[in-house]
């Protein structure tokens, strides 16, 4: 590479990183729209949240319906989280040994906990039948649950006047509502909520048509407008239990993201000075390098990545690797120097016998991160996933950026 | 510098480490935390002077709680509580119980994580580590294929992970004894700070054998085998120390000014950083020599 082209590289890399470093710096007054362009995402554990993990129980879904019914129960979820106002929530299923999860996210809320009590009190609806076992009569499930219902809203009784909620069925539910109540006739049918029983009226006829309502004297005009509305909603299509929660405070969050970036700015100052005290003005153009690095990286990651706790330390760690390819480097360009070579061999010779042992040397890391970022959870996918990009953008910054830097600013003596 | 004439010396305290480290883990064993076995962590921020680990501690079992462990957090002035796992009503009513006896109560954090969810996480922690052992490993082999007379190739891979072994054992020898004597407790962050370290340790082993390797293949001659090892080491001792320094310099940034929820992480990544370069310079090279030795007196 000629000193030309050297130039070009070096300016042109300069000016991705001034505007990198415009785009990266967080709340840009002078330009917002390059805020808007790809605001930064940060997790939950930095700006205060909730990770939840709900076991699906799909003891009554038979087994070939069980993917259908976890996303249709997904969209239920998604619906009320949204209703009470979540900031970009994150509804998903993930499936380990046959169980089915569902995973909500949810940042930044002011009143997680109403939250959770909400998404919590989603009711599950099922209509039970008589069952003589014995000497007693239990309640069974008939199969005919909220899935099948098209909506419900609150009602009132034409001769009592007491509060009721009217429940419409689909075409599939009515039909159920149909079969069930023509093979009770004369028996009782159970409205069950959350395994607890409404109502159970005794069927006086078929009942085609798919309307029904439900009545209880405890029903107040409130408790049946806020059913309904439940109902409606999104009556779940199997029911979920809570086992799992992560709930950060917004300030333990900040607190957090603050000192990260206090531990994060003091590291890349040590490492600079130490490189620029041991190695002088190779350590100067190293730093030069690593802070186009960083400017890159946080880049990359505004763009692509979710920050959180884990992914910053990943990036924290990978700052203090990103100059390991210039010590490499370095010392062999020292060893020839000391055999006697001019300055620019010594340093093409330097960068040509230090590279096996710099590739060698990053692949352990980038197979520990892969198999990290494949087989954990999120939080630690984060640092896999940061460490990864880091030192893959590491080899470029402290191999080709420091290359050209150095091609531009050292001269052979005797030239 | 005649680092392999001392060997010895070197691997002596190696031995010693690791020989405590694993007697320590088997006497004390792992203390295992929530990740892995289910049950709350719960921190939370009372301003309220009169509270008192005690007190809240009391709190909880007044109300049912079958074990409560609380202590106090001195960074956040906070109190960190581990429960048996929590129902979110359960929650709630500590909640306002605390809020009662206590006024203004505010909640850091809280996390609670049922035993199927902490089997799940043990269960793919420890694919994790198998994995990682297995990819490094045939990553080992892979680079040291080309083989160099008179070192076979399989030694260098054995070198290195026996290097690795003791840039391991040693920090979970520490985190037994913390967990010991100081109650921390292992968690999906150890494992990981585990997996990164081993990923290092290597880093630094192969820029060492690398330089062996071209040594022998460039100097053959008057010098002995072990000559060649002791000059490779110490030709690549500066890199070896400054590559690890600057991981170092960004560690104990981390752990003075850093999150205090990943102390413990930085903590072990430190020591197993420290231990990881001390073994590519003094104790993956000896074993290489050990061996040479050993082989030719057969």
């Amino acid at each position: 590479m000629n000193r030309r082209t050297s130039w070009i590289f070096v300016v042109v890399i300069v000016l991705i990183s001034v505007a990198g470093a415009f785009f990266v710096y967080p709340n840009n007054k002078f330009l917002p729209q390059l805020e808007k362009l790809s605001p930064w995402k940060l997790g939950l554990d930095l700006v205060g949240g909730s990770h939840l993990i709900y076991k699906i129980d799909f003891e009554k879904v038979p087994d070939n319906q069980r993917s259908d019914t976890a996303s249709g129960l997904r969209d239920t979820i998604e619906r009320r989280v949204n209703a009470f106002g979540v900031r970009e929530p994150q509804v998903t299923i993930s499936q380990a040994a046959g169980d089915y999860y569902l995973n909500v996210d949810l940042a930044g809320i002011s009143d997680l906990t109403q939250a959770i009590n909400e998404i919590g009190s989603t009711p599950y609806l099922e209509f039970s039948e008589e069952e003589v076992s014995g000497t007693s009569t239990v309640f069974k499930s008939t199969g005919l649950t909220g899935k099948y219902l098209t909506g419900s809203k609150l009602d009132f009784n034409q001769t009592t006047g007491q509060p009721q909620v009217a429940l419409e069925f689909n075409d599939e539910g009515a039909k159920l509502f149909e079969q069930i109540t023509e093979r009770n006739v004369g028996k009782r049918v159970a409205i069950v909520i959350d395994r607890t029983i409404i109502s159970d009226p005794v069927v006086n006829e078929k009942i085609s048509g798919g309307k029904a309502v439900i009545t209880s004297p405890t029903f107040t005009i409130q408790l049946a407008r806020s059913l309904a509305q439940n109902l409606s909603y999104g009556a779940l299509p199997a029911p979920i239990n809570l086992i799992n929660q992560q709930t950060v405070g917004a300030s333990l969050g900040k607190d957090s993201l603050n000192k990260s970036i206090l531990a994060g700015i003091i590291g890349t100052i040590l490492v600079m000075l130490f490189m620029i005290i041991y190695y002088r003005f190779f350590g100067f153009l190293a730093s030069i390098a690593l802070i186009i690095y960083a400017i890159l990286s946080l880049t990359v990651f505004k763009f692509f990545v979710t920050m959180s706790l884990a992914g910053i330390a990943g990036f924290l760690l990978s700052i203090g690797m990103a100059v390991d390819a210039n010590v490499l480097i370095f010392e062999r360009t020292k060893e020839e120097l000391r055999r006697g070579l001019s300055r620019t061999s010594a340093i093409k010779e330097g960068f040509k016998r230090a590279w096996p042992s710099i590739r060698d040397s990053n692949v352990s890391t980038i197979i520990t991160c892969l198999i990290l970022y494949n087989l954990t959870s999120s939080f630690v996918k984060g640092l896999a996933l940061t460490l990864l990009l880091g030192v893959v953008v590491s080899l470029f910054t402290a191999i080709t950026v420091t290359r050209n830097l150095m091609a531009v600013s050292v001269k052979d003596k005797t030239q | 510098m005649n680092i392999i004439g001392h060997k010895s010396i070197y691997l002596s305290i190696s031995s010693v480490l690791v020989l405590v480290s694993v007697v320590l883990i088997a006497v004390f064993g792992f203390r295992p935390g929530i990740d892995f076995t289910g049950g709350t962590l719960w921190q939370i921020k009372v301003d309220n002077p009169q509270a008192g680990e005690s007190a809240v501690r009391d709190t909880f079992l007044n109300l049912g709680a079958k074990e409560a462990i609380v202590y106090r957090e001195l960074t956040s002035q906070s109190y960190l509580t581990k429960l048996p796992n929590l129902s979110e009503a359960d929650h709630q009513k500590y909640l306002s119980a605390l809020k009662e006896k206590f006024g203004q109560v505010e909640e850091l954090k809280f996390e609670t994580i049922g035993p199927t969810v902490g089997d799940q996480l043990r269960s793919r922690a420890i694919w994790a580590i198998v994995l990682v052992l297995l990819g490094i490993s045939l990553y080992i082999a892979f680079a040291f294929r080309k083989a160099s007379y008179p070192v076979q190739s399989w030694k260098y891979g054995i070198a290195t992970l026996i290097a690795l072994a003791h840039d391991v054992i040693i920090p979970s020898g520490v985190i037994v004894a913390l967990g010991h004597w100081k109650g921390t407790e292992l968690d999906t962050n150890f494992v990981v700070a585990l997996l990164v370290i081993m990923g290092f340790s290597v880093h630094d082993t192969i820029v060492v054998f690398d330089r062996i390797r071209e040594n022998l293949l460039t100097r053959k001659g008057s010098k002995t085998f072990s000559e060649i090892v002791n000059d490779s080491v110490v030709q690549t001792l500066a890199r070896s120390i400054n590559t690890s320094l600057t991981l170092v310099l960004v560690l104990v940034a981390m752990l003075i000014f850093g999150a205090p929820t990943l102390k413990l992480f930085v903590l072990i990544m430190l020591i197993g950083v420290i231990f990881g370069t001390y073994s590519s310079i003094f104790i993956a090279s000896p074993i290489l020599t050990i061996w040479h030795r050993f082989g030719k007196s057969k």
